[in-house]
């Protein structure tokens, strides 16, 4: 099988790879690069938990062809952290009671930070926009819209 | 077109676990040479908080912060038996298990630190914060790091404890059914408001009120999510949810989750909870799992709703605006019912 | 925004409420790896060399299968092997047989006869997912189809299909006896009889995905020690690993399952499709074999919550008084039996819904028919049945004309009431849940009801088991030959009667093996009711160390208290935290001389040092 390179940097460091022809995202950051943050939930792209952002927009990495990510620049979960310490969204939604099983945590934060960069003060109407491609079987998803709206708040403070 | 308001009710109880064919587990609990606690489980997290309720349990059984407990499950290798994580039996079935091996792994770190102290070890008590001291004399104290330690590289004890919680097989009566089916019971009661829309047949749930009664709230912030997430769930059963939407035919089959609905976070409805505490003599300080029947009086509940809103009786879930138009057809136009 | 309330007053004398860490809303043990996408599911293990297996499924209802043709399948690229059901080493399980309950009737690969569309039937492993799917595509099985049966009740026709030769009648063997599971307290004919309105009514689930996020699978590898790993989703460790172990000949000593951390299961994750398949290719290739639902799968292959048919007979009378109940139910199994047998003792143990009702028939079938099989979800068992009891008692409300909440109230259940199943009810609360939702939703209710407990009015006359009549419809393979009712009591040829009694006692928890594995009385936050603390009153001296008893055996129960205390063993009885009468408290220790604890020697570990005593 055609071994293409590409060359991307993920969560600010430069990585390269070869990838076959086809290969998703998904598949290339979790088993080729092994960042694991991203999860497989659906494949088709209708639950959210594999969202990614691709320079900054949300996008769903198991329909993305990995050689389209050539020359940009990938955020995961992986990389919301600085260092040891949490992004305000993880402590938002780790104090706040935003997840149960947690898979589709990853991909909801995603969301949200795409939301929040571009929108530090939103209304909970704009929330449920930016997750409504996210899907969640456990928490009923107010905790989680409460725990961004949390975040919200703090990182506007951060600013302020 | 008219939107009919509709309120309905429903209340529920809920067997904890199930125990006809047996329902053991087991749980090992050991101290680090320095005092904290492992609790070793082959029990499954699936995001209703196993591991954290059964931290809890085995934190306050051993009289130890929660910070010093750390559960790991589930590995074969150093778990030992557990049926698993379904039927509500988690939090009662496992729950027990880890009281029994705490308790076990306490009454030995209360002999180790009565060796210390030379006191009797029934004259000791913990205090939850890391120490144990002799009742009535705070000052007479030594912490459980120490005890663990002295424990192990002096007095050769180890702090540790096994526990297994079974309720044995209750056979059935073929003739009459008789059973001892479940040791206790949650129970629950809803109101549920909503509107319907009588030209598309579209439900929109607008308000939930709850009662629920679960033994004793372990964790009030995991109840709610619970209770909250499973609402949810019982209202997408109730209004959304099939992989047959022809049954018995099972063609048109929804195969990803464009075609297999369930209410968005744009759907979320107001629910307004009461959580009443009856504690189960035979559970974990009282505590029944609420992490099931805290979906199913939402299904009735919402049916029930619907037929007071307009007069449509749907006996048959989901109850999609389809269903509800063509009953609303079929009597010649919504009628509103009477509330007693 | 929703909200939360702890009702902490009501029951508040049968709770200790002083606890320390029990009752605090303590974040998430697993939380951080959450946030962080850390937590470990399943597939979140990386393995060099990993392979894909996906499965061949069959595209019909029921069919019986001439041949498999693997051998184009066999050339593709990437195809590392193939697994045919001749390759599984014991080929047929049932998921019960773990606790001896049902025969074993499901094989993993089905090599003889589909009986749902997307049964596996050839298991194919790959280098690549892709290569996988396109080797399963080429796979030719030469099927001759046969008819098939997919609604409960016309599998229960004389001539239906025959879904599983396990069960030729097409329903669940019942104590070796009946076709289904029967529930008979008092008689509801006679209470038919005597009642002012019959009320009637037919309800229907559908069947529902669980639809966690993370699909069902599971990876196996080859360990050392010629031991296989397995990190799986399964919500059910040793089941899954006993069914691995059963289905491939293997000793559990050679298996080394882990799991845990779960995206979710909701019933979905107990079946234990893919450990043995993982494990098994795992076995044929000596590599890590990764074997998982997609998407698609996991909507149509995976088990759902089965449907379930109920029909629903009420005997009213005027006031509102539910005198006679009979249910008839039909459980939608699929095509083999997983865990339907057992959803149906355990639905039948829970009629007829929480409400005290001294005549209760049910006829409970689990019927097979040509689809996916059924299997646990939230509420296994009852989510179906409660959706047709309380919508049934909005019918029989609205026949009698009364507020719907008084009507449940009026027939609730309370503490010390015979129960169908005929054992007493206790710690029952469903009186005080309709008060407090319907004044949360300040939905009137009258003052009679306002007032009524579940602590009050029960026991008595309402402990009694009554004269019970029983009948011996529906043995096995009845229905098989002449079209018979389902109905309870129909189509008896004669009926027997079982006298009025009072309960056995239930069976409780074994004890704890040992003395020590006793949680001190005192601490598990539970007092009696309007008596303080819930253990035995001190007894022995407060110095004595707990002594545990086993309990012996209780005598049929006469009286029933509203709450009984565990087995009266001479529990030791130390301070309690809360009550208002506090036992005397031991004389403070006094130390002869000032007491110092151990004493570290500086720069020494503690570790090796330990502490020297005074």
């Amino acid at each position: 099988m055609v071994k293409t390179p590409i060359r991307f940097t993920l969560n600010g460091s430069e990585t390269a790879l070869f990838v076959d022809g086809g290969a998703n995202l998904l598949d290339t950051l979790r088993r080729g690069v092994g960042d694991l943050s991203p999860k497989y939930g659906c494949g088709q792209g209708t639950c959210g938990t594999c969202t990614v952002l691709i320079d900054g927009e949300p996008h769903l990495s198991c329909l993305t062809l990995a050689e389209t990510a050539e020359g940009r620049s990938i955020e995961t979960t992986n990389g919301l952290a600085n260092g040891a310490e949490l992004h305000p969204l993880q402590k938002a939604f780790m104090e706040n009671f935003g997840a149960q099983c947690g898979y589709c945590t990853p991909g909801m934060l995603m969301a949200a930070k795409a939301l929040l960069s571009k929108n530090p003060n939103p209304s909970r109407e704009e929330i449920v926009e930016a997750i409504s491609g996210n899907i969640c079987r456990c928490t009923g998803y107010e905790p989680i819209i409460d725990a961004i709206m949390i975040a919200a708040g703090q990182l506007r403070g951060r600013v302020a | 077109m008219t939107v009919h308001k509709g309120r309905g009710f429903a209340c529920i109880n809920y067997p904890i676990g199930m125990n006809l064919g047996g329902d053991p587990s087991q749980a090992l609990v050991h101290s680090t040479p320095d005092g904290k606690f492992m609790v070793s489980l082959s029990a499954i997290d699936l995001g209703q908080g196993m591991k954290s309720v059964t931290r809890q349990i085995a934190a306050e059984t051993l009289g130890v912060p929660v910070a010093d407990v750390y559960v790991d499950t589930a590995d074969s290798d150093t778990g030992p038996h557990d049926m698993g994580s379904f039927a509500s039996r988690g939090t009662h079935r496992v729950g027990n298990a880890v009281i029994r091996a705490a308790a076990e792994a306490r009454a030995a770190m209360m002999e180790a630190a009565a060796e210390e102290l030379e006191v009797n070890p029934a004259d000791l008590d913990t205090d939850g914060e890391g120490n144990i001291h002799v009742k009535g004399a705070p000052g007479r104290s030594i912490t459980v790091a120490d005890t663990a330690i002295a424990a192990q590289f002096k007095q050769g004890k180890t702090l540790s404890g096994r526990g297994i919680f079974l309720i044995p097989t209750s056979e059935v009566d073929a003739d009459t059914g008789e059973m001892t089916p479940v040791s206790c019971f949650a129970h629950a009661a809803v109101v549920v408001d909503l509107e319907v829309d009588d030209e598309t047949g579209e439900v929109t749930v607008s308000e939930v009120n709850s009662a629920y009664e679960v033994g004793r709230a372990l964790n009030p912030k995991m109840v709610e999510q619970q209770l909250i997430g499973g609402a949810w769930m019982g209202i997408s059963h109730a209004l959304y949810e099939t992989t047959e939407p022809y049954y018995p035919n099972r063609s048109h089959g929804p195969q990803d989750y464009n075609t297999y609905l369930m209410p968005g976070p744009g759907d979320v409805v107001p629910h307004h909870i009461a959580v009443l505490e009856r504690p189960a003599e035979d559970a974990p300080f009282g505590g029944k799992g609420p992490g099931e029947m805290c979906a199913n009086p939402l299904l009735p509940a919402v049916a029930n709703a619907i037929y007071n809103a307009v007069g449509v009786r749907c006996d048959t879930l989901p109850i999609t605006p389809e269903k509800v138009l063509r009953g609303i057809q079929a009597n010649g136009g919504a009628q509103p019912r009477e509330m007693f | 925004m929703s909200s939360i309330e702890f009702r902490k007053d009501l029951f508040a004398d049968e709770r200790d409420d002083t606890l320390k860490e029990i009752g605090k809303p303590t974040i998430r043990q697993d939380i951080l790896g959450h946030v962080t996408g850390r937590s470990p599911y399943f597939d979140d293990h990386l393995f060099d060399g990993l392979l894909h297996m996906r499965c061949v499924r069959s595209p019909h209802h029921h069919a019986r299968i001439r041949s498999i043709d693997t051998s184009a399948a066999d050339r593709m690229p990437g195809v590392r092997r193939v697994i045919r059901p001749e390759d599984v080493p014991n080929n047929l399980n049932t998921l019960l047989s773990l606790i001896n309950f049902g025969k074993d009737d499901e094989a993993l690969l089905q090599g003889k006869k589909v009986a749902y569309v997307g049964e596996p039937v050839v298991a194919i492993i790959a280098e690549t997912e892709r290569q996988a799917r396109d080797a399963v595509a080429v796979v030719r099985v030469d099927y001759e189809v046969l008819p098939h049966v997919l609604d409960v009740e016309e599998a229960l026709e004389p001539n239906a299909p025959v879904v599983s030769e396990t069960y030729p009648n097409n329903t669940f063997d019942y104590h070796d006896l009946y076709d289904h599971q029967k529930l008979r307290f008092g008689d509801v004919d006679k209470g038919f009889a005597e009642a002012d309105h019959i009320v009637e009514g037919r309800y229907q689930m559908s069947p529902i995905e669980q639809a966690p996020t993370e699909t069902c699978g599971a990876i196996a590898a080859p360990e050392t020690n010629n031991r296989f790993v397995c990190y799986t989703s399964t919500q059910a460790l040793f089941f899954s690993l006993g069914t691995t172990a059963k289905l491939l000949n293997m000793p559990s000593s050679q298996l080394h399952f882990i799991g845990g951390t779960v995206g979710g299961g909701f019933g979905g994750k107990v079946d234990s499709l893919h450990e043995p398949l993982a494990v098994l290719g795992s076995k044929l290739t000596g590599a890590p074999v990764k074997f998982t639902f997609d998407r698609a799968e996991e909507m149509q292959v995976g088990a759902p919550r089965g449907a379930e048919r109920w029909f629903i007979k009420d005997g009213v009378m005027n006031d509102g008084r539910i005198v006679a109940r009979q249910f008839t139910g039909f459980f939608d199994s699929g095509a083999y039996t997983r865990l339907s047998s057992y959803a149906i003792i355990k639905g039948t143990g829970h009629l007829p819904g929480p409400y005290s009702i001294p005549n209760v028939a049910s006829n409970v079938y689990c019927v097979y028919t040509n689809r996916t099989p059924a299997t646990a979800m939230r509420g296994f068992g009852i989510t179906g049945v409660d959706f047709s009891i309380e919508c049934h008692m909005d019918k029989v409300a609205e026949t009698v004309r009364m507020n719907p909440i008084e009507l449940r109230i009026l027939n609730s259940y309370r503490d010390g009431d015979m129960k169908a199943h005929r054992r007493l009810a206790k710690n029952t609360a469903l009186i005080e849940c309709c008060q407090v939702a319907a004044g949360k939703a300040k939905w009137p209710i009258s003052a009679d009801a306002a007032a009524q407990s579940s602590l009050q009015g029960g026991g008595g006359d309402r402990a009694i088991i009554p004269e019970t009549v029983t009948d011996q419809a529906g043995r096995i393979g009845e229905r098989r030959r002449s079209k018979i009712p389902t109905a309870p009591g129909e189509g008896a040829t004669s009926k027997g009667r079982v006298a009025a009694g009072s309960s056995v006692a239930p069976i409780v928890a074994v004890p704890p093996q040992r003395d020590d594995m006793v949680i001190d009385p005192s601490r598990t936050g539970h007092r009696k009711a309007g008596a303080g603390p819930a253990v035995p009153p001190v007894q022995a001296t407060p110095q004595a160390p707990p002594r545990y008893t086993p309990p012996t055996p209780a005598a049929p129960v006469q009286t029933i208290p509203s709450y009984t205390p565990p087995p009266a063993a001479p529990v030791v009885q130390p301070s309690q935290p809360a009550p208002a009468v506090q036992p005397p408290a031991p004389e403070p220790y006094q130390p002869s001389e000032p007491f110092q604890k151990g004493i570290k020697r500086p720069g020494v570990s503690r570790f090796i040092s330990g502490t020297r005593r005074r």
